[in-house]
C-alpha cells in the first residue's frame, strides 16, 4: 500500500487519468465523427448494454455469482416505464416508478437465490428470469403478451431534447459515466474489497466478523439497480418493449458480454458489449452467418485469453513489451485479475 | 471468570459421532494444547467453538455469555479469532491488504461503499504492526501468491493478531514448516501477551508441549486425558493411543 506513493505508480496514475481523458473525449466525439443517426444509435445502444453488463459484472465478476436472470430485471424496468407512460402518467413518474419496482425485484431475486451459490445460484436466477419472461408473455391483460407496448415520447430532461440519435447518445452517455464511475468507486472501497473476499474466501470472511449473505445482498442490488437503469434507456431507445428483451437468450448475452470482455475489470464488461452490439447490428449486414462469427470470436476469445479480452490483450501486450528486451518494472498480474488491480504493487521483473 | 468454556459438546456427522461430551476450561491466559490422532475431532471441535458447525447439544461460553446460538460472524466481534490448518488466504492480494481484510472484518467501516480503501491509513499502519510482529513487514506489498508456505502460515497467524482476540484458536500453526520456520513461529507465538488465551491444536509434540499450559487428548472425539503435560505424558492412556505403544 505504500508503494502507492512511489514515484513509479503515480507516473502510471497519471498515464491512467491521461487515457481516462482521452477516451472520454473520443466518446463526446463520437456523434461528430459519425454523423448518421444510425451508428449514433448503435453507439447508444453499446453504451447502455455496456451498463447492463457492468451491472451484472457486480455480481459475475466481483461477487463470483454467476446470474441467467438478469434479462428478468432488465425487463421489469423498461416494462414499468412503457405500462405507466401508456397510463398516461409522466416520465419523471414512470422512470422512478421503474426504479424503485426494479429494486423491491431485486431485493426479491436476491432472497431466493442468495440461500445458494455456484451452479444452484445460476439455476435459481435462470427460473426467476424465465418467471418475468413468462409473466410478460402470457399475462396479457397487462403486458400486451407478444405484442408488446409502445412508447410514444422520449422525454426532454432540462428542456433538452432526447428525440434525435444525438440527444439521446448524450444522455446514455452521462448515465454510463456515471454508472460507470460508481462501479470504479465501489471496486476500490471497503465494501467492495470485502465482496472479492466473499468471492474469494467466503468462509474466511465470515470468521473474520463480515457478514457474507449481507454483502452479497447488497451486491446484488448495486447490480439490480445498474441493470433497471440499463432497462429503462433500453425502452426509451427502442421506444418498444415486448417479451423477447427478457429472454433466457438476452440475459445469456450479457453474461457473454461479462465474461468475453473480462469479469472482474472495469473495462471488460464495455468492450463485451461493444463486440457484440457491433456484431449484431453491423456486421449482421454483411454476413449473414452473424451467430456463427460471434460464436467464433468467443471461441476465439476463451482460447488465447481464458480471462477475457481486457485482461488478456493487457498480458499479450506486456509480453510482446518483454520480448522487445525493455526492461521496466511489472505491474504485478495487475489487470489480469479483478479487485488486485489497485492492490497489487510494483516489483521488479 | 473462564475465558472459554465448553460444556458436553457433541457432534454427529449421520451416524458417525465426531465430538462426544467434550469439555474445556480455558482460564484467562492459558495455553491449552489439544492433541490427538488423526480423525479424533480436533479441527471439528474448532469448528464447533468457532460456530462454523452448529452443535448438536452442549453449548460454549465466552467469558460468561452463551455462544452456542451465535453466528460465526459475531464470535469474532466478541474477539474470538482463529487460524486454519488448511490455509485459507486470499491469493490474488498482498500479504498487507490479507490482514487489511482481517482488520476490516471488525471495523465499521466494512459497509463503506464509496471511500477508497488504500487511502484508509490508520488500517495500513495497524495491518504493518500485526505483520511486524510476525516479522513479515518488509514484504507486506507482496502478492500472496509469490510467498512460501512458511510464510503463509505466518500470515494466518498476523490475521488472526491484527484482530486483537481474546480467545485465539490456532489449528496446527506448524503444519507443513521447516525446522528453523517452527522455531520461528514457536518464538512468535511465546511473544503473544498473556492476556490473550490461546487454544492450540498439534501434532507435533516437541514444539507445542513446553508452550502449553495445559494439555487435551482427543481421541474418537471424546476427551480422554486431560491435565499438565507431566500429567498427560505420564499417562499410561496417552501411550496407548498417541504414542503408538
Amino acid at each position: 500500500m505504500s508503494g502507492l506513493q512511489s514515484p513509479p505508480m503515480t507516473r502510471a496514475f497519471n498515464g491512467r487519468h491521461l487515457a481516462m481523458a482521452a477516451a472520454v473525449l473520443a466518446l463526446i466525439a463520437v456523434p461528430y465523427a459519425i454523423p448518421e443517426g444510425y451508428y449514433v444509435n448503435i453507439a447508444s445502444q453499446i453504451l447502455l448494454y455496456a451498463i447492463f453488463a457492468m451491472g451484472l459484472n457486480v455480481l459475475v465478476g466481483y461477487a463470483g455469482l454467476v446470474s441467467l436472470g438478469h434479462a428478468g430485471l432488465f425487463g421489469i424496468a423498461a416494462y414499468v416505464v412503457a405500462y405507466l407512460l401508456a397510463a398516461g402518467h409522466s416520465h419523471t413518474v414512470a422512470i422512478l416508478a421503474a426504479l424503485v419496482i426494479s429494486l423491491v425485484s431485486t431485493a426479491g431475486f436476491a432472497a431466493l437465490s442468495l440461500r445458494a451459490s455456484g451452479i444452484s445460484f445460476i439455476m435459481i436466477t435462470l427460473a426467476l428470469g424465465e418467471i418475468i419472461w413468462g409473466v410478460a408473455y402470457r399475462w396479457i391483460s397487462l403486458t400486451n403478451g407478444d405484442n408488446g407496448i409502445s412508447v410514444a415520447t422520449r422525454p426532454a430532461p432540462f428542456g433538452f431534447s432526447l428525440s434525435s440519435a444525438t440527444g439521446f447518445y448524450y444522455a446514455t452517455l452521462i448515465v454510463f459515466l456515471l454508472a460507470m464511475a460508481a462501479v470504479a468507486i465501489f471496486v476500490r472501497s471497503p465494501l467492495g474489497a470485502a465482496l472479492c473476499g466473499t468471492r474469494d474466501q467466503p468462509r474466511r470472511m465470515n470468521a473474520l466478523g463480515y457478514h457474507v449473505w449481507m454483502i452479497r445482498f447488497c451486491a446484488f442490488m448495486f447490480s439490480g439497480l445498474l441493470t433497471a437503469v440499463a432497462g429503462v434507456l433500453f425502452v426509451y431507445y427502442t421506444e418498444f418493449i415486448s417479451p423477447q428483451a427478457l429472454a433466457l437468450t438476452a440475459s445469456a448475452e450479457g453474461l457473454l458480454m461479462v465474461i468475453s470482455g473480462g469479469a472482474g475489470t472495469l473495462l471488460g464488461p464495455v468492450f463485451g458489449a461493444a463486440l457484440v452490439v457491433i456484431v449484431k447490428n453491423v456486421v449482421s449486414a454483411y454476413v449473414t452467418r452473424w451467430n456463427f462469427m460471434l460464436g467464433a470470436i468467443f471461441v476465439a476469445i476463451v482460447v488465447f485469453m481464458p480471462e477475457g479480452f481486457v485482461p488478456g490483450a493487457v498480458r499479450l501486450a506486456r509480453a510482446a513489451w518483454r520480448k522487445r528486451g525493455r526492461s521496466r518494472p511489472a505491474i504485478a498480474i495487475a489487470e489480469s485479475r479483478p479487485c488486485t488491480e489497485h492492490m497489487n504493487v510494483e516489483r521488479e521483473p | 471468570m473462564s475465558a472459554l468454556v465448553v460444556n458436553n459438546l457433541c457432534k454427529s456427522f449421520g451416524g458417525l459421532r465426531v465430538t462426544t461430551n467434550v469439555c474445556l476450561d480455558g482460564a484467562p491466559g492459558e495455553r491449552r494444547l489439544i492433541i490427538g490422532p488423526n480423525g479424533a475431532g480436533k479441527t471439528t471441535l474448532f469448528n464447533l467453538i468457532t460456530g462454523e458447525l452448529t452443535a448438536d447439544a452442549g453449548w460454549v461460553k465466552l467469558f460468561d455469555r452463551d455462544i452456542t446460538r451465535l453466528p460465526t460472524r459475531k464470535r469474532a466481534h466478541l474477539g474470538m479469532a482463529r487460524t486454519y490448518q488448511i490455509i485459507t488466504l486470499f491469493p490474488q492480494n498482498t500479504i498487507a491488504h490479507n490482514v487489511t481484510l482481517a482488520l476490516l472484518g471488525l471495523s465499521r467501516l466494512r459497509w463503506n461503499p464509496w471511500a477508497e480503501l488504500v487511502r484508509q491509513e490508520h488500517l495500513a499502519m495497524q495491518a504493518r504492526e500485526a505483520l511486524r510482529r510476525v516479522g513479515l513487514a518488509q514484504i507486506a506489498d507482496r502478492p500472496l501468491s509469490q510467498t512460501s508456505y512458511g510464510e503463509r502460515r505466518r500470515v494466518e497467524i498476523a490475521m488472526a493478531l491484527a484482530q486483537n482476540p481474546k480467545v485465539l484458536l490456532l489449528d496446527e500453526p506448524f503444519a507443513g514448516l521447516s525446522i528453523d520456520e517452527r522455531q520461528e513461529v514457536r518464538k512468535l507465538l511465546l511473544a503473544i501477551p498473556r492476556d490473550v488465551t490461546i487454544v492450540m491444536i498439534e501434532h507435533d509434540m516437541d514444539v507445542a508441549l513446553d508452550f502449553a499450559d495445559r494439555i487435551s487428548l482427543l481421541h474418537f472425539g471424546e476427551v480422554i486425558v486431560e491435565g499438565t503435560r507431566a500429567e498427560v505424558v505420564a499417562n499410561p492412556r496417552t501411550r496407548e493411543v498417541y504414542l503408538g505403544e
